[in-house]
């Protein structure tokens, strides 16, 4: 008895107009009154890979939250042309992929494909294009027979793959990741980041992992208190010890020191 | 882990098809209107909720406390599922606890489900809740005492309805059953007791705002108080009457046809029957007439308070 | 017993692993109820449903003794049906004088009492075979095709996902207290038992909030990828003639033992 679902929309990718990710003055509080966002500007390019670093409570996983409006909808955010209003909320969630930090978070469902599904199933598509694009988005993260695999039964590296094919199901045009690395050991981590420097596709994560940044990011956007203290190439800003201990960051030991 | 059986989960070919069939029946008009006041009631948000919270229940469960001679109590947290989360909404989590826990843990039988939700899930809820909802606008203490009381109520009756119903199954003596039963889930009631006013103790100070007060009086106030009250009484005066004298709780039962003929209408006490500390004695009686008479005497006090307070407001 | 206890079975090939999840569902709950049906000291029908019960066992390809070994955990409940031997109907054995108490038992309270110790263990082994049979996702879809609530199913669902993240959180709070519960030789350690009772409710109350927080960020994750209030999921099972073949002839099986049952 497989169950019919009607389609809701079908997506249409309006032409992206110059910057696919653009922020105007953005403040954010939270209802306890703490102000997690004083005035962020910030736009992406469609195909750039861009890190945000920054001090635990800069802002970083706030920030993340209103690309995909979770916080607060009617922000001055627009993606690919659309303001995140209530409008657009279904199509902007389907345009901006966003990773939670904790795989165990991002993974609520019993089985990895119910949770592969998940997302491709409430965009409203029909059922054999469900399949084909868990299939798809499972082989990209190569966990192609993981399906129906229990989620509590991965490891933590295979999780964090789960958790990225679980928006990459959804064809998103950004994928939003928070702290991809974290809780990698070294070799999950390595296998990772070779993962994402060869996806194809816009990216904004937040990271402690500086020597990361300097392997897949060619941007980099410090953030600390709520706002935006620097943004340009990462090679010139991971070399600016001055700046990154203002900041609480350590500089890494770049590889082109070596 | 480790998966210690509590004896409230009845297994299956304990209980007699019409019993198990009259508690399914209650639980699945319970059940149904919990979904349908769920769904109606509450966000999309309650979902996740209400999904996580049964697995914090189920592993809260696992936090055990040693309880006299040796033997070890856990958390059931019915009462604290109901407060923190409403009455429904309890309902479902329970359900979900014990669904799973018979599921896959043989914990509790399947046929018997009905029965061993309506113990663990409704009751716990109707009298927690109901009891809680009386002196929802109260100070911290009483709430936190009223919370206390409700937990340690909810699982003598949860003990008092898992011995009728193995009774009236046929299973068990009830002079036998009823004293071992509520003797030790006195104890374990009292445990229970504790842990949710520390709980709640603790939520209240960390996280005031997830007992929104506002938000769950919402929920029909009056039909949960007048059912946790009258529950409740009928637990406690039903418990030193049948534990003192099973003899006129046999014969009602037998008066409403329940024990019918053959092998259903098992039992009859020999003259010389009696066992001691909790038994037919006159001691055991009046202690627990006592018990029932302060718990009575405290309901009425809350709900004349309360309904002043209704007045005046 | 572990939570993961059944999950390395799952994977055995056998014709019973291989049933629509709904059959085995159907099964079990027929099963049970037929074992409930049948009249005390039916042995032979109640030998009969342990045959069937064995022959299941052989077709799920995990040995003939799999649930028999299993089902022990169900036995302390007997305790409770001890007191059946008792029943003043039938025949009087004996007379035991215990100084407090006298206990005579009788030839119909034995029976009673032997008729549900058998129905139990039975009750307990076919349930075992179940879930030994059956991953759980599958057995939530049969439910769910049963017509059970999805809220309540959906509830499951979550709870099933992440008892198993919470279970861990609980060891980690109980190695940490027992990493600080250090002994002295000679002297009675543990504190005073209202002190762990409200040490066990501030874990009680600490994992709430963590368990709530958790669900925050479960809900902010659903949304981000579409969820609206309806959970959807995929579930095909599709019944095939065998599933329909195997369902008959187990409830031709359970109508024969009824009628052994009860002719006998």
């Amino acid at each position: 008895m497989p169950v019919k679902h009607k389609s809701l929309f079908e997506i249409q990718i309006p032409e992206c107009e110059g910057d696919i990710l653009q922020i105007q003055d953005l403040h954010f509080s939270y209802p306890d009154g703490h102000q997690a966002l004083r005035g962020i500007d910030l736009s992406v390019c469609e195909g750039e890979k861009v890190a945000l670093v920054g001090p635990n409570g800069a802002g970083k996983s706030t920030l993340m939250l209103h690309l995909n409006g979770i916080l607060g909808d009617n922000s001055p955010v627009s993606v690919a042309g659309l303001a995140v209003d209530k409008e657009n909320l279904s199509m902007i969630r389907a345009l901006v992929g966003l990773v939670f930090q904790n795989p165990d978070d991002q993974l609520f469902s019993p089985t990895v494909f119910d949770d592969v599904a998940f997302g491709p199933l409430h965009m409203g598509l029909p059922e054999e294009v469900v399949y084909k694009r868990v299939e798809k988005a499972l082989a990209d993260v190569h966990m192609k027979d993981f399906g129906d695999r229990l989620s509590h039964h991965l490891s933590m590296g295979q999780k964090k793959r789960i958790s990225i094919a679980t928006v990459l199901a959804m064809q998103p045009h950004i994928l939003v990741l928070d702290e991809p690395s974290a809780g990698l050991d070294p070799r999950a981590r390595r296998s990772l980041i070779n993962f994402l420097k060869g996806l194809p596709i816009t990216m904004l994560v937040s990271t402690h992992d500086l020597r990361m940044v300097e392997d897949i990011f060619p941007r980099m956007v410090i953030m600390d208190e709520g706002k935006i203290v620097a943004d340009g190439s990462s090679r010139d800003l991971l070399q600016d010890e001055k700046l990154l201990e203002a900041h609480g960051l350590e500089t890494p030991h770049l590889s082109n020191q070596h | 882990m480790n998966f210690s059986p509590a004896p409230l989960h009845i297994p299956d070919g304990f209980l007699t098809i019409v019993v198990s069939a009259i508690f399914w029946l209650i639980t699945i008009v319970m059940v149904g209107l919990a979904v349908s006041k769920t769904n109606r009631s509450l966000g999309e948000k309650q979902i996740p909720i209400m999904g996580v919270m049964a697995a914090f229940i189920f592993a809260a469960q696992m936090l055990n406390f040693p309880i006299a001679g040796g033997t070890s109590g856990h958390f059931l947290g019915g009462t604290l599922a109901a407060i923190v989360l409403g009455p429904w909404a309890g309902i479902l989590v329970m359900t979900a606890v014990v669904g799973i826990q018979a599921l896959l843990f043989q914990d509790g039988g399947l046929l018997v489900m009905g029965a061993n939700i309506f113990n663990m899930g409704i009751l716990t809820a109707v009298i927690g809740y109901g009891l809680y909802r009386l002196v929802i606008h109260q100070k911290k203490g009483i709430r936190l005492a009223v919370a206390g009381g409700g937990a340690w109520i909810a699982t003598m009756a949860a003990a008092l309805f898992a011995s009728l119903e193995l009774w009236l199954s046929g299973t068990t003596r009830l002079e036998i059953v009823l004293p071992a039963m509520l003797g030790v889930h006195a104890l374990i009631g009292l445990g229970e007791a504790l842990i949710t006013v520390a709980a709640l103790a603790y939520i209240e100070q960390t996280r005031p705002d997830l007992l929104n007060l506002d938000n769950s009086a919402r929920e029909g106030g009056w039909g949960w108080i007048v059912s946790g009250v009258v529950i409740s009484l009928l637990a406690v005066l039903i418990s030193p009457l049948a534990s003192g004298n099973p003899d006129g709780l046999e014969k009602i039962a037998s008066d409403l046809g329940f024990l019918g003929s053959g092998l259903d209408a098992p039992f009859q006490i020999l003259p010389d029957y009696s066992i001691p500390f909790l038994g037919d004695t006159a001691i055991s009686t009046i202690l627990a007439g006592a018990v029932g008479a302060i718990v009575l005497i405290g309901l009425v006090v809350l709900l004349g308070r309360n309904l002043h307070r209704q007045k005046s407001d | 017993m572990h939570v993961d206890v059944f999950d390395q079975y799952h994977f055995t090939p056998s014709r019973v692993h291989d049933l629509d999840p709904r059959v085995k569902v159907l099964i079990t709950v027929l099963f049970i109820l037929s074992n409930a049906l049948l009249p005390d000291g039916s042995w032979p029908a109640f030998a009969l449903a342990w045959l069937l019960l064995l022959v299941a066992n052989d077709q799920s390809g995990l040995g003939l003794g799999f649930t028999f070994k299993r089902s022990v955990v169900a036995l302390p409940f007997t305790l409770v049906a001890v007191s059946a031997i008792f029943s003043p109907q039938g025949s009087p054995l004996a007379v035991w004088d215990l100084g407090f108490i006298t206990l005579i038992p009788t030839d119909l309270g034995l029976i009673r009492f032997f008729s549900i110790v058998v129905r139990s263990w039975l009750s307990v082994q076919i349930a075992i075979l179940l879930v030994a049979t059956t991953q759980f996702p599958d057995l939530l879809h049969a439910l769910e095709h049963l017509r059970l609530p999805r809220t309540l199913t959906t509830i499951i669902a979550f709870l099933f996902r992440y008892l198993f993240v919470l279970t861990n959180e609980v060891f980690r709070i109980l190695r940490a207290r027992e990493a600080r519960s250090a002994g002295l030789p000679g002297v009675k350690g543990g504190g005073k038992l209202s002190w762990q009772i409200k040490t066990t409710g501030s874990m009680v109350g600490q994992l709430f909030l963590r368990s709530y927080e958790r669900s925050d960020r479960i809900y902010q994750s659903m949304i981000s990828r579409g969820y609206i209030g309806h959970i959807r999921t995929l579930n095909p099972h599709y019944m095939e003639r065998q599933d329909w073949l195997y369902l008959f002839v187990f409830i031709l099986f359970l109508v024969i033992i009824q009628f052994v049952g009860w002719v006998s």
